[in-house]
């Protein structure tokens, strides 16, 4: 029963992470109907520069943290105007395609930049231990999952209660009716690829954290978060929470139980069974097609 | 009075397409005995990638469904191929047609997974499909040997050994060539086939189905068969393909099988040009092509570790950041790729010639 209760603790953990790289595609999915195929590298990139900063230049975790924060916000604006603002009409397959490059590049900056020998993540958590009952916890697993839950909230509460929020959303809905009731378009996607590299560079930094380490590799998250995304339904903020929790507790389930390997599979597996059945995701809402 | 050599570029412009082919094949053929070894296994990688673009091709440039999972089939071809070829010492004739038929039974029954699901969601869930065939090749380790990856066997046709070349006369061809010509034969059949299939009745449902496919079911298009038709095409091409690259390369890892190789043949057919029958092939050229080309050149350009210098920053990372800047500029730019291009090229270089007619008379195939 121990092994199972931690075992489940680090799958909400890792479900943590996962829950905000699928709040990253959603930002991004539910401003402008654009899934970022390159949320993961964003994601490796927070937690290259924080740990970089930490180790290099002896920063404060803190400050570094906010920096790489910054920093990949920044990264994720400077695609959106320089790229994505001249795919705006082009077919989805194009968006798609053009996050799709934006990955591949990203990939190979920061593997040629940083290195792939792992860092050390520098966060002031460590492998302290939290004793709770008969079990032990990490601290910096709690903390992933409050800084998850903390920032899912944050975004809803700003999604449903700002009128940025509301023009996020108006976007998404229809961007030339957005348009004609003068809403700046390109500072809405703006903000919304800022919001997305801020939330990654957060996941960034947790996944890094003991037991892993900093690497480049990080980034395979990005695509290993998929199936929460999907399993949630791209455009529900709720579902990605969901979706993301259940990912990585079946993630941590199977790998305790049956191994790595399959770990790495189990979630896809899960994810195309649930497809299957409902197309648009658990949460999803399906769109009517009209000739 | 006609001079001869106006009736001959009469005759060419009228089969344009014709003598436009018969030069690629005629190039093609003797191409091998320009090169060094180098860049003639070079061509060899790029002819096989060729086929497996093809294959894509026909599945999301013609079908419009877009399909990360095209490294999965390839690694299919490859151990078929390997443990048909090896474990059963059969020959190369039956283990290259036997790579892309156990690829598209597995297409076939991966098929269904489009009926569902449409663009993105598709796309995704063939990046499971990336992982979930990597992860079972690993651990299936009597078939593919494992992480280690195990030998692949080389063809022989008859007393024909690739391994010890060819000697006609004076002629000699060495293993690389025999691979060179036996990719250039696969694809020209390829190649065929999908000009053969773009102008039949199930390749212009292919084509509905990518431009509308409600409306092409309305029209009485079977969709789940022309879908279903599309993918057991891709991947018989890609088993074929990876049959060939992992018998040329002479082994196969799971870990070569990954999500960037998927990427890299989309990127292929998007900068070669989608839905065209040329574009494959020239994407292929581009992306294959481009790593060796800086490995070779790399000393020339600063800050590359390629050529001699050994420090610096790694070809492969600079070779993928180039074509992922090439696959955004195509994209917005040129959607039509490299054919595209050419055919723009084409029509710039026409309309100057119809604007000064002597100087398009005094060249051989134009006149006003």
């Amino acid at each position: 029963m121990n092994t199972f209760l931690t075992l489940g603790f680090a799958g909400l953990a890792l479900g943590g992470v996962y829950a905000l790289v699928a709040l990253g595609f959603t930002v991004i999915y539910r401003s402008s109907r654009v899934i970022n195929f390159a949320q993961g590298e964003m994601l490796a990139l927070g937690a290259l520069v924080t740990s970089a900063l930490i180790a290099d230049d002896h920063m404060a975790f803190w400050l570094a943290f906010l920096i790489g924060a910054a920093a990949t916000g920044a990264a994720g604006l400077a695609f959106q105007l320089l790229v994505l603002r001249h795919g705006i009409g082009k077919p989805e397959f194009t968006i798609v395609m053009l996050t799709l490059g934006l990955a591949a590049v990203l990939n190979a900056v920061l593997d040629a930049a940083f290195g792939a020998e792992p860092r050390a993540n520098g966060d002031p958590w460590g492998a302290s231990v939290l004793h709770v009952g008969g079990l032990s916890l990490l601290w910096v697993q709690v903390w992933t999952i409050v800084a998850a839950v903390l920032l899912v909230v944050v975004f809803w509460l700003f999604n449903r209660h700002t009128k940025w929020g509301l023009a996020m959303r108006s976007a998404a809905a229809d961007p030339e009716a957005a348009l004609a009731v003068g809403i700046p378009l390109g500072r809405v996607y703006g903000t919304a690829w800022v919001m997305a590299g801020i939330v990654a560079a957060v996941g960034g930094v947790f996944l890094g954290a003991y037991p892993n380490s900093v690497t480049p590799a990080l980034s395979d998250v990005g695509l290993l978060a998929f199936p929460a995304i999907i399993l949630g339904g791209l455009e529900s903020t709720t579902g990605a929470v969901v979706g993301g929790f259940v990912i990585g507790v079946v993630y941590e389930m199977s790998q305790g139980y049956e191994g790595t390997n399959f770990a790495q599979v189990a979630p896809f597996i899960v994810m195309i069974l649930v497809l299957l059945v409902r197309p648009q995701g658990l949460f999803g809402s399906r769109a009517a097609e009209r000739l | 009075m006609r001079s001869p050599a106006r009736i001959l570029a009469g005759a060419v412009r009228a089969r344009r397409p014709a003598v436009a082919t018969a030069g690629a094949v005629l190039l093609g053929v003797l191409l091998p005995f320009w090169v060094n070894a180098f860049w003639l296994s070079t061509l060899v990688y790029v002819l096989i990638g060729a086929l497996g673009a093809l294959g894509l091709d026909v599945l999301t440039g013609r079908t419009g469904q877009v399909s990360l999972g095209h490294a999965a089939f390839l690694s299919i071809g490859t151990y078929t191929a390997a443990v048909i070829g090896e474990n059963f010492a059969l020959p190369a004739v039956v283990w290259i047609p036997a790579a892309g038929a156990v690829a598209g039974i597995v297409g076939a029954v991966a098929a269904p997974l489009a009926f569902r699901l449409r663009g993105l969601y598709l796309a995704i869930v063939t990046i499971a499909l990336v992982y979930i065939v990597q992860d079972a090749f690993t651990v299936w380790t009597t078939v593919s040997g494992g992480p280690g990856g195990r030998s692949l066997p080389t063809p022989s046709f008859g007393p024909l050994h690739f391994a010890k070349g060819l000697q006609l006369g004076g002629l000699v061809i060495t293993e690389d060539g025999l691979y060179y010509y036996l990719a250039f034969l696969l694809l020209g059949i390829g190649m065929w086939f999908v000009h053969n299939l773009s102008r039949s009745r199930p390749g212009r449902a292919m084509v509905s189905v990518r431009d509308r496919e409600l409306a092409a079911a309305v029209l009485g298009v079977n969709v789940r068969r022309t879908k279903t038709m599309a993918f057991v095409i891709s991947s018989v091409m890609a088993g074929v393909a990876g049959a060939m690259y992992g018998s040329f390369l002479g082994f196969g890892q799971p870990s070569q099988f990954d999500l960037l190789l998927s990427i890299q043949y989309v990127v292929m057919i998007i900068v070669g040009g989608m839905g065209t029958l040329w574009g494959p092939l020239l994407g292929a050229v581009f992306v294959v092509g481009l790593p060796n080309l800086l490995q070779q050149e790399g000393g020339a350009i600063p800050f590359l570790a390629g050529g001699t210098r050994t420090t610096g920053i790694p070809v492969a990372d600079a070779s993928t950041v180039v074509y992922g800047v090439l696959l955004v500029v195509f994209l917005l730019l040129e959607p039509r790729g490299l054919v595209g291009l050419g055919q723009r090229m084409g029509s710039l270089v026409r309309r100057r010639r119809a604007v000064s007619p002597v100087a398009g008379a005094s060249q051989f195939t134009g006149e006003g």
